[in-house]
């Protein structure tokens, strides 16, 4: 069975259209369910006492005076924990080299960040929990710590783990074509230094879990903020010595993601330790100040780049050297080296070109672990490569858009393999970029800008095409050992009153995965959305999948939705054929009644099936299939990943007298494939684009010398808040996989992926005239006015 | 934890509607009064230092910051949370406005968003978009990029006062 798409007019076409969320109108009520918002019976609360040092030894701990606090339960240490949990250590085979020493819940010997747990203070109140963990004496003797990136491997610079033998976690080099060769031949050559500062996710919702452990059952239950509840279900039951099947994972309401909440956190474990030691509920909700110091970082890379091109405006070669630095431990267990990675695979990514070297060297240091956040590597790479695209185009003298179209892969060129060895299905780079130039209407507002310019006022166009990973294989973790799950599942049922109940394997984090997936159902079925109710989040309920990352919702999860759908549906019409005296092939089902495919004649509503199915089966044949409940799974496997495209403008205005930028505008065409809610796709590429400024414009986590976090609040982290923001213009262009029916590709990321290279570029095109640019992010009011030379000391 | 915030004191207060007392140690916040206390879940505390928005409810007709204040300081207030302002009807147009337009992602945010836009909307009048963004520069929310929420509100504003006007 498939789907016309191409048929607008064809019946139950939910597939494309804008439907509203299921689950939005609880949430407008204050009907939400969040982690802390559940509260059990002789439920208890932990805090952690954190390292106050960047690196020091852990001495004796005096717990005594914080045991005296009333309602304190229990105190525990490193070594308390480390009984009931056994480290890990975050590596992946196919990341060859990677390294990172074991860790534990709670450090035992050695603290190795400012955050780092430390000690556990149970009470049965938050209150009583917060006052006795300040009075836990600990005695640190303070190590040298490791906090400068680019002489972290130096010979005097001390090594973080001894037992590493350097402070060099990765490193890959990839080369393609004779890169010297090109450059030594090349017309222009132009290289420039990039920065993308240290950032965090800032969900709203802090990261929180509760975790009751019943031994009369020998069941851990663990109501967990989280978007991949099978992982950490495997998680868990490894590190806690419990069978995988006694362990299970309930993913309510998520207040907040983006990457932050699909990692193991120390904390986290250690309260899923104490609720098996302690035999009851145990709940951890981070404060705001222990997000900024352990929820993961990343972003944190400095980039050499050189670009080489010949009189026309082609890109011969480009030459990428990239480092970051992630903290004290490679974080378990997607690792941390997979953002260095993803630039080596993404940097010159939309382009035709020949030679190309890229290096990432990834180094350990005594901040914060940094870890996959949203659009992993993306912003790095388009900020390196889209910056050197237009620095080349000034060099030559040639306008930004047209060295993009001399230089993008043609849309009918694919299948192709990039000099990165990404393999690309199909993308769109030119038709992308001719909406783009439509909608914003490219040449009025140069117009524009150069009219303005002659009244001082300086503004700035910036243009950045990309491309985005979406969709992975097992060739993202599984392969390297990590039992994350690239497949994902869907089981979808009929109930009596012809119902429908979709359980899937993919989560909600606010992104609109269930209704994305009830239209998909609705439609394989033959139902109306508002027939079909979806269950996400629960180990123990539905399939097994790997929930949200990577942008693999709709690509992967609808894909099984779908394809569980149209079984139910061909299940049902054996049972209606059988019923009916008519050849199931004759048969459809629209908005919930059986019907003559050829006359759209009624023939029955489903609810009469299901009564007679439920209820008398003794009226239909013996032996008639009646499964009125059917399950697919679905895996990528011609491409390991389904890449996506896009094109995005900033339109911006800089005060040269202040150094302040003011957004006017912002554009967007995209290509996922086919859109299956086109308003969940626009506002997922919206708040992905706001997340991209905000790491373009204001977020930047400082540490001084010695690893002190300095801006651990949300006054003095900066985030993107409504009034600095600009309305954004969101178009598409739809290129379907042909992995699957569905045809679609993942959009969750193509916003954050692209926004911070459209506004360094917008940037610099407003000061090129005064012979300024700026490349190290966040461009705050002092950084470009250093870059006119307005602030000199 | 100094001894003044070990004591407990009387509040008698309207919350929903409906009167409420209870005695509460000094040093309790009103949002953890409501949610620990009352269940009022449908309030979130985001960061509890009056900055993100996440905790904003309605305090005698005024937006404030759950987290900064004190349970003793509302004895003898009007206090409306979303659960209450749901039930009286009051912001219907408004939620149905944010299913409407997707201008809710993950929710966190939109209870105090909605106190927040309440308060906006109550002021009467068209706003335009650089007031309305203004008005929520204090209401964080990482899902949105806020514009679906700016449109949420302009909708209702104009529907209000097209209805006031008719």
């Amino acid at each position: 069975m498939t789907i016309s798409f191409g048929n607008p007019d064809r019946p139950n076409s939910y597939i494309g259209k804008t439907v509203p969320r299921p689950n939005a109108p609880r949430l407008v009520q204050g009907r939400g369910k969040y982690v802390d918002d559940i509260v059990l019976p002789r439920m208890a609360h932990v805090v952690f006492v954190r390292s106050p040092h960047a690196h020091a030894k852990i001495g004796a701990i005096d717990t005594a005076e914080a045991q005296a606090v009333k309602g304190v339960l229990r105190i525990f240490t490193g070594a308390h924990i480390a009984e009931v949990c056994t480290p890990w250590v975050a590596v992946l085979a196919h990341l060859k080299g990677l390294k990172s020493p074991p860790q534990h819940a709670l450090a035992v010997d050695r603290a190795c960040w400012v955050g780092d747990p430390v000690v556990a203070v149970v009470a049965t109140s938050r209150a009583a929990a917060e006052e006795a963990a300040a009075l836990v004496e600990v005695d640190y003797d303070p190590l040298p710590a490791v906090t400068d990136m680019m002489s972290a491997l130096d010979a005097e610079t001390p090594v973080l783990h001894p037992d590493m033998g350097d402070n060099l976690a990765f490193r890959r080099l990839h080369e393609e074509g004779d890169v010297e060769a090109a450059f030594a031949g090349a017309h222009k050559v132009v290289e420039a230094r990039f920065k993308t500062a240290r950032h965090t996710g800032v969900t709203l919702e802090p990261r929180s879990i509760l975790v009751d452990w019943n031994p009369a059952e020998g069941q851990m239950t663990a109501w967990h903020a989280t978007q991949a509840p099978h992982m950490m279900q495997t998680v868990f039951a490894k590190h806690l010595d419990l069978p995988e099947g006694r362990v299970r994972v309930i993913c309510d309401d998520v207040g907040g993601s983006y990457g932050i909440k699909v990692h193991v956190y120390p904390d986290e474990v250690a309260t899923a330790a104490i609720a098996k030691i302690m035999a009851r509920p145990i709940k951890f909700v981070a404060d705001r100040l222990e997000s900024f110091t352990t929820d993961i970082h990343a972003r944190d890379h400095e980039i050499g780049g050189r670009i080489a091109v010949d009189k026309e405006g082609k890109i011969l070669a480009m030459d990428i050297d990239d480092w970051t630095a992630i903290g004290a431990y490679s974080v378990y267990p997607r690792t941390s080296a997979i953002e260095g990675n993803q630039v080596v695979n993404l940097c010159g990514g939309p382009y035709d070109f020949a030679n190309y070297r890229a290096q990432t060297s990834v180094v350990f240091q005594n901040k914060t672990p940094t870890c996959q956040y949203r659009a992993v590597g993306h912003p790095i790479a388009v900020a390196v490569t889209e910056g050197l695209v237009d620095m080349a185009a000034a060099a030559i003298g040639m306008d930004p858009v047209e060295i993009r179209r001399r230089n993008m892969y043609a849309d009918d060129a694919y299948p192709v393999t990039s000099p990165a060895k990404m393999r690309f299905e199909g993308l769109s780079h030119h038709a992308s970029m001719d909406k783009l130039m439509a909608l914003m209407d490219y040449e009025g507002l140069r117009a524009e800008q150069a009219e303005l310019r002659k009244k001082g006022i300086h503004r700035g166009i910036g243009i950045a095409s990309f491309i985005e990973l979406t969709n992975p294989s097992p060739f993202m973790y599984g392969i390297g050992g990590a039992r994350i799950s690239a497949q994902d599942g869907c089981t979808v049922r009929m109930d009596p009153d012809g119902s429908i109940v979709a359980l899937s394997g993919v989560t909600e984090q606010g992104q609109g995965t269930e209704a994305m997936l009830a239209q998909i159902v609705a439609e394989g079925v033959g139902v109306a959305p508002s027939k079909v109710r979806v269950i996400t989040g629960d180990t123990q309920v539905t399939p097994y999948g790997g929930g949200t990352w990577a942008s693999r919702g709709a690509g992967i999860g609808g894909e099984a939705a779908l394809q569980s759908a149209l079984a139910l549906k061909a299940s049902i019409l054996e049972v209606a054929g059988a019923m009916l005296q008519s050849p199931a092939e004759a048969l459809d089902i629209r908005d919930g009644q059986v019907v003559d495919t050829a006359t759209g004649e009624a023939r029955m509503p489903l609810e009469e099936l299901g009564r007679i199915v439920y209820f008398r089966g003794d009226t239909l044949p013996k032996g008639l299939p009646r499964e009125l409940v059917q399950t697919r799974h679905f895996i990528t496997s011609d491409y390991p990943f389904a890449f996506t495209n896009g094109v995005q403008a900033s339109y911006l205005e800089v005060d040269t007298g202040t150094g302040e930028v003011k957004l006017l505008k912002h554009w967007c065409v995209e290509d996922c494939g086919r859109i299956i809610n086109p308003q969940l796709v626009d506002e997922q590429i919206r708040g992905g684009i706001v997340q991209g400024l905000g790491g373009a414009l204001y977020e930047e986590i400082h540490y001084d010398a010695d690893g002190q976090l300095l801006n651990g609040s949300m006054a003095d982290y900066l985030v993107p808040m409504a009034a600095e923001m600009p309305d954004m213009v969101i178009g598409h262009v739809e290129t379907p996989t042909m992995e699957s029916a569905l045809g679609a590709k993942g959009a969750g990321e193509a916003g954050t992926a692209g926004a911070p290279a459209a506004v360094m570029n917008a940037i610099n095109d407003a000061l090129r005239p005064m012979g300024a640019q700026v490349t190290a992010m966040p461009f705050t009011p002092e950084r470009i006015l250093r870059a006119m030379g307005q602030i000199e000391d | 934890m100094t001894e003044a915030f070990r004591d407990r004191i009387d509040i008698s207060l309207t919350v929903n509607g409906e009167p409420v007392e209870g005695r509460v140690p000094a040093g309790r916040h009103l949002i953890d009064f409501l949610r620990l206390d009352l269940g009022l879940t449908g309030s979130h505390a985001g960061c509890e230092h009056g900055v993100c928005g996440a905790c904003t409810i309605t305090v005698d007709g005024q937006a404030v910051r759950g987290c900064l204040i004190l349970a003793a300081q509302a004895d003898g207030a009007e206090v409306w949370t979303l659960e209450g302002l749901t039930e009286s009807g009051v912001i219907r147009d408004l939620q149905e406005a944010f299913v409407a337009r997707n201008a809710l992602q993950c929710g966190y945010c939109t209870p105090g968003m909605l106190a927040s836009i309440k308060e906006l909307l109550d002021m009467g009048g068209v706003p335009d978009r650089a007031a309305i963004r203004e008005h929520l520069s204090g209401n964080y929310c990482r899902c949105t990029g806020y514009e679906a929420i700016i449109d949420a509100v302009e909708t209702v504003a104009q529907a209000r006062a097209g209805k006031g006007a008719a």
